[in-house]
């Protein structure tokens, strides 16, 4: 039975279905469980969660990608698998948190101020939800002191910036000053991204990790925390 | 005498009346249910003070409202809304006169790459026999300045295809900043193209200096106002359906200035509007409506263009693909509906994916450019000199482009068919006939000599080599030292005077120290 579970969640992940509602790629499935539903009804059976990260949903994501570099999948589809990872992990967290298990952290992202542009942050947090994150997003055109009360707030291990404009990456260089300022630089690991900037520039701002595209982003999150553990 | 543009008899549309009509009567239904979220305090007020219905849906730090625009405000602002919109230009020859009925195409370079690519050509020998050697293009990027924008509005002075100037590199000096970027990105192309000049604005703060600049230019106020030799753009709409709270403040501002304004708006099929083409269009047509109804309502008679570039994502990384089909699609719909509601339409195409120039560059963007182009919008980004997905600018790309605009524009003359031309090759016929050749070589050269036939293109290489490159290089090195018709002293240096912020080292009656 535990194994029929897991089963269909990794087919649902590969899938990219979130839940009953959700057709994904095929309208026949309207109406079936989708892995929310799945997640929900594994852990009423008593399957641990750990098991179904690892045998349902990350085993389903190892199919999305080989299914991605094949060419067969497009990013809505790596998206979509994303998502349902996502939303399977918001429901296996406190369960995490109450066998012990420590979860893979937070991460707060924002487009800074002046800037409005969202789609590439917001494709980063689907991904980074779908590695396992927990993401907290509070928008585009977010002012430096915002990001500082997320940050003192939130608490989290990770901060995530975008930027599209060359006028708005010098907000990103605010940011990180006003991080300064209110002792919490050394709280949180910041990344950055989107077009104009670069390795060079997450340098010179005192940043901890640059990523081209939201692949790039889950990994150097994955290699700044596993740096961390050591 | 303004310019010509090129006239497109027979427009190809895709869309049915019919079809068009249930575009229009979705966007009506859009713009009422479910409205637009205004993050604009302003325009909300002048919406609500005209009759839409308006609701605060502001977050505890997001003031925001949702804003329902009625049908009536709609069509009130359809009509008055000039349908004759004028650009002016410091040579008077080169204004443009776009009537949104008139399908007369104007070819506009434009958007704000940040990369410019310098090209030089270096010797490679053949290995195996090196008294072969080939001269190679090689590519440099690197990012834009003022004095590349100079460079960049030279040259379009001298393509002769190209109607107006859009800035296409973004200027990234050390001393440029947000206060002094407008009134430098402007001044840089017044004063090195006579052809009229748009660009989207940094820095409200700097509108005044922009517009101050532009009178002292044009010789007046009044003078502006009869030859506007700018004009701007502005997304004020963030698709799907969202007024933007600075670029909309933008609007307002620039319509109580009463110059002419492109209402753009560049949703994404599949991420920011509908992958279905009824969908996006539906949307568009919705969000560029909301901002003429705007721009009517902030001051009626606004000359306003019907901006339109929407695009289709890429599937690999969900970027714009400008290479597309679907995305000119979407495009041809959109001057349709522009047409429909007689606006002159500001539309895109040219815009490739690749990151040099060569073969690929020129057939991805010859597919846009020759489809959009027969849609007759009046205003035509066509993306000169563009690469990257619009990232990248380079002149040598710019060159060919014109070189290829140059064939579509031919072949879009009229046909050369009437009656008394047919009486008189049925004259050369049998004429021809009766002869022992057979041939009609000698009709050619009139045809040459009139200039009714196309030239060959410009770039051919002799024999099997691919010189396209290389010739088009020439060509650019002899366009840049063609000299352009600077801003008289006099002029320039009331400017320096009055404008505040723009760099010494763009004052071309002054030593040039810095450099
Ligand atoms: C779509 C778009 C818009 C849309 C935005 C819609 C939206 N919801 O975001 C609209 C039409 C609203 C818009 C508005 C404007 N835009 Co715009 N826009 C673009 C465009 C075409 C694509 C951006 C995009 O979404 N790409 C797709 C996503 C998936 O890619 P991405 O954002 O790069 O994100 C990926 C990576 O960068 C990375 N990443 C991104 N963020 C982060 C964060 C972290 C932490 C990490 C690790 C990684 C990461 O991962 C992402 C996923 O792979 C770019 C062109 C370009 N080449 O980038 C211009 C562009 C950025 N815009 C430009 C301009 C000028 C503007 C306007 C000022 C225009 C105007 N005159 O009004 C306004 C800006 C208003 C404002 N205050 O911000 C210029 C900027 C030039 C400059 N000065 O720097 C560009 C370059 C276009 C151009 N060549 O002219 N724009």
């Amino acid at each position: 039975m535990a194994e029929d579970i897991i089963k269909l969640i990794k087919e649902n992940v590969v899938l990219g279905r979130v839940n009953r509602d959700d057709e994904g790629i095929d309208e026949g499935m309207l109406g079936q469980p989708g892995v929310s539903e799945l997640t929900e009804k594994a852990l009423a059976l008593g399957v641990s969660p750990v098991d179904i990260i690892n045998n349902g949903l990350t085993a389903g994501m190892e199919i999305v990608g080989q299914k991605f570099e094949a060419k067969e999948y497009f990013i809505p589809d790596m998206l979509a698998s994303a998502e349902a990872v996502g939303v399977a992990m918001e429901i296996l967290n406190p369960h995490l948190a109450k066998s012990g298990i420590k979860d893979k952290g937070k991460i707060v992202v924002a487009t800074v101020k002046g800037d409005i542009h969202d789609i590439g942050k917001n494709i980063v947090s689907i991904l980074l939800r779908g590695a396992g994150y927990m993401v907290t997003d509070i928008g585009n055109n977010v002012d430096p002191q915002a990001i500082v009360d997320a940050v003192r707030d939130e608490k989290p291990q990770f901060l995530g910036l975008s930027a599209l404009l060359t006028s708005t990456m010098v907000h990103m260089a605010d940011t990180m000053q006003a991080l300064r300022e209110n002792g919490l630089r050394d709280k949180v690991k910041v990344i950055i991204g989107g077009a104009p900037v670069s390795e060079e520039f997450a340098k010179s701002i005192g940043a901890d990790g640059y990523g081209a595209d939201g692949f790039q982003a889950v990994r150097i999150v994955e290699s700044l925390a596993s740096a961390e553990d050591k | 005498m303004p310019r010509e543009g090129i006239l497109v008899h027979t427009p190809y549309e895709r869309m049915t009346n019919e079809q068009v009509l249930q575009v229009h009567q979705a966007s009506i239904q859009i713009l009422n249910e479910p409205g637009l979220i205004s993050f604009n305090r302003e325009a909300t007020e002048i919406f609500h003070s005209n009759g839409a219905e308006v609701a605060s849906v502001s977050s505890s730090d997001n003031p925001c409202w949702l804003v329902k625009i009625p049908e009536e405000l709609v069509l009130h602002a359809l009509d008055s809304a000039p349908k004759t919109v004028k650009l002016g230009a410091r040579n008077k020859d080169n204004s443009l006169v776009m009537n949104g009925e008139e399908p007369r195409v104007f070819f506009v370079s434009g958007s704000e790459t940040n990369i410019w690519l310098d090209v030089d050509f270096q010797p490679y020998v053949k290995k195996s026999d090196p008294n072969i050697e080939v001269m190679v293009p090689e590519f440099h990027p690197r990012r834009g300045t003022v004095l590349d924008l100079c460079q960049a509005a030279h040259l379009c002075e001298h393509l002769e295809t190209l109607d107006a100037f859009i800035r296409p590199v973004n200027i990234q000096d050390k001393d440029i900043t947000e206060d002094n970027k407008d009134v430098n990105k402007f001044f840089a192309s017044l004063n090195n193209t006579t052809k009229h000049v748009m660009a989207g604005l940094t820095s409200l703060k700097q509108l005044d200096n922009v517009v101050n600049m532009a009178k002292l230019i044009a010789g007046g106020g009044e003078e502006l106002k009869e030859n506007p030799i700018i004009s701007f753009i502005t997304c004020l709409v963030k698709s799907p359906l969202q007024f933007v709270e600075d670029t909309t403040q933008t609007l307002i501002e620039i319509c109580r200035r009463g110059l002419p304004i492109v209402v753009s708006s560049s949703p994404q099929a599949g991420t920011t509007a509908p992958i279905k083409e009824g969908g996006i269009m539906a949307q568009i047509n919705a969000e560029v409506l909301a901002g003429v109804t705007l721009s009517q309502l902030v001051s009626k008679g606004t000359p306003v263009l019907y901006g339109s570039v929407p695009v289709r994502a890429r599937l690999d990384n969900l970027s714009d693909s400008y290479g597309a089909p679907e995305s000119s699609q979407y495009n041809i719909d959109c001057v349709q509906m522009a047409r429909f509601y007689k606006l002159p339409c500001y539309s895109t195409a040219g815009v490739c994916d690749t990151k040099t120039p060569g073969m690929q560059t020129s057939v991805e963007r010859l597919f846009s450019d020759i489809l959009v182009t027969l849609s007759g919008p009046q205003y035509l980004h066509c993306a000169y000199g563009l690469l990257d997905g619009n990232s990248t600018f380079c002149l040598l790309q710019a060159v060919l482009d014109d070189a290829h605009f140059q064939m579509i524009k031919f072949f879009l003359r009229p046909p050369r068919v009437s009656q008394a031309e047919i009486d008189d090759t049925l004259k050369q016929i049998r004429e021809v006939v009766a002869t022992p050749q057979k041939l009609y070589i000698r009709y050619i050269r009139p045809m040459l000599r009139s200039g009714q036939l196309s030239m060959p293109y410009p770039f051919e290489g002799d024999g099997e080599t691919d010189n396209v490159l290389a010739l088009a290089y020439e060509r650019m090195k002899q366009l840049l030292s063609q000299p352009v018709e600077h801003i008289d002293p006099a002029t320039t240096s009331r400017v320096f005077q009055e404008i505040p912020g723009i760099l010494s080292r763009l004052n071309v009656y002054e030593e040039r120290k810095e450099q």
